[in-house]
């Protein structure tokens, strides 16, 4: 047996069959996992947008009242509405997973999967409403 | 109750075709057999030439896994009742090269198994004087669910990471370095560690989370995979950011 995991050796009788490109359009859970990658491009655009925010912000005044204007723009508005919905899905679906990852013990009790999801939501409203009291109040 | 069902299985022959040929054959239902009854059946009454592999019919064994209706299940442990009116598609685990008809070539999983290391390690071994190494109910609760893996391969199957990535280590396997890594007994952690950092390793694993649904002993292995990410990047921190302590967690 070769320790090389990565060969294996030619067999010209061994039936093979490889991946088609649309292997994840069969089942529903395999499209929900394309989709859920595919949203850390939502996150990427707001990451973008927030970049060129505090370029918009260090050219001065005008600059920044065109970075809003801009954002009043329809397809800004599209686009946002589009990339809050998979931002969305993206935080439910690793929020939800997170009991997976993190096994975490006080003494020799296991904390239940339910409270490690439960609060990264929490954390999420916290951190939200944070934000719309900072938002409001300046 | 219909009297009868319908079977298409995947039958190669690599000495007379060079494709697989889907093969009906119609057999009495039964309402108390499972797929693996029908095979056998088939093979004793109807088709001696169907090759597929069995043992302990009783999900210990591990070695009847295949893909019914496109889903890879233990067949031992699977009604026919479940797939009425039919027909049942039977078709060899995915991901893997078919020897013939129903029976797959694993060594490339054998391989990767001992490349974990999946067994015990020490630093130095106790001598038999000192006794034996004890362990509480806590400590084996730590790592018995990863225990439970027979090797059946359905992880594989169903992981498309592994289709994709042939060289993908893989969530049995990595489950089993796991089921070692919390166990209080061993010392090996961080050799296991050096093998799934590398290409091939845990981050291949994009948690997909199907090996976990489809596994018939409840082991999770892609739970396992996403504790080993944490493990490995606490570590790295710790190292970046305590570069003089000890990496050996």
């Amino acid at each position: 047996m070769t320790q090389n995991p990565h060969y294996t050796k030619h067999h010209p009788k061994w039936y093979r069959t490889g991946m088609p490109i649309f292997w994840w359009m069969h089942k529903w859970v395999h499209m929900k996992f394309i989709l859920r990658e595919l949203t850390s491009v939502a996150v990427a655009f707001y990451a973008v947008v927030l970049l060129f925010q505090v370029r918009a912000l260090s050219q001065g005044p005008e600059a920044y009242a065109s970075f809003l204007a801009w954002l009043k723009t329809p397809i800004a508005i599209v686009l946002h509405a589009i990339a809050f919905l998979f931002v969305i899905f993206h935080s439910v679906s690793w929020f939800n997973l997170s009991p997976r990852a993190l096994v975490v013990r006080i003494g020799k009790k296991r904390i239940p999967d339910a409270v490690i999801a439960a609060s990264n939501y929490l954390a999420w409203v916290v951190f939200s409403a944070a934000m719309v009291w900072i938002m409001l109040t300046s | 109750m219909p009297t009868n069902v319908t079977l298409d299985i995947f039958r190669y022959r690599p000495e007379d075709e060079l494709k697989p040929v889907f093969q009906s054959y119609e057999i009495p239902f039964r309402k108390d057999w499972v797929i693996l009854d029908a095979l056998n059946y088939i093979k004793d009454s109807l088709d001696g030439s169907l090759s597929y592999r069995w043992s302990c019919r009783m999900g210990v064994c591990g070695s009847c896994g295949m893909m019914v209706n496109g889903t890879p299940v233990l067949t031992c442990a699977t009604f026919l009742e479940k797939f009425l009116p039919g027909p049942i598609r039977v078709e060899p685990l995915k991901n893997f090269p078919v020897i013939r008809d129903l029976v797959i070539e694993m060594s490339d999983f054998m391989r990767k198994l001992k490349r974990v290391k999946p067994w015990i390690i020490r630093d130095e071994e106790k001598s038999l004087s000192e006794g034996e190494y004890l362990q509480t109910p806590t400590q084996l609760a730590d790592y018995k669910q990863y225990s439970m893996c027979i090797n059946c391969m359905l992880c594989y199957a169903a992981c498309p990471i592994y289709g994709l990535e042939p060289s993908f280590t893989g969530p049995a396997a990595i489950a089993l370095a796991q089921r070692y890594n919390f166990d209080n007994r061993d010392q090996g952690k961080k050799q296991r560690m050096e093998a799934l950092l590398q290409d091939g390793g845990i981050w291949e694993c994009t948690l997909v989370g199907e090996c976990s649904v489809v596994c018939p002993k409840g082991v999770d292995p892609a739970g396992a995979i996403q504790r080993y990410k944490v493990a490995s990047t606490t570590e790295w921190w710790k190292s970046l950011l305590m570069p003089w302590g000890s990496r050996e967690g």
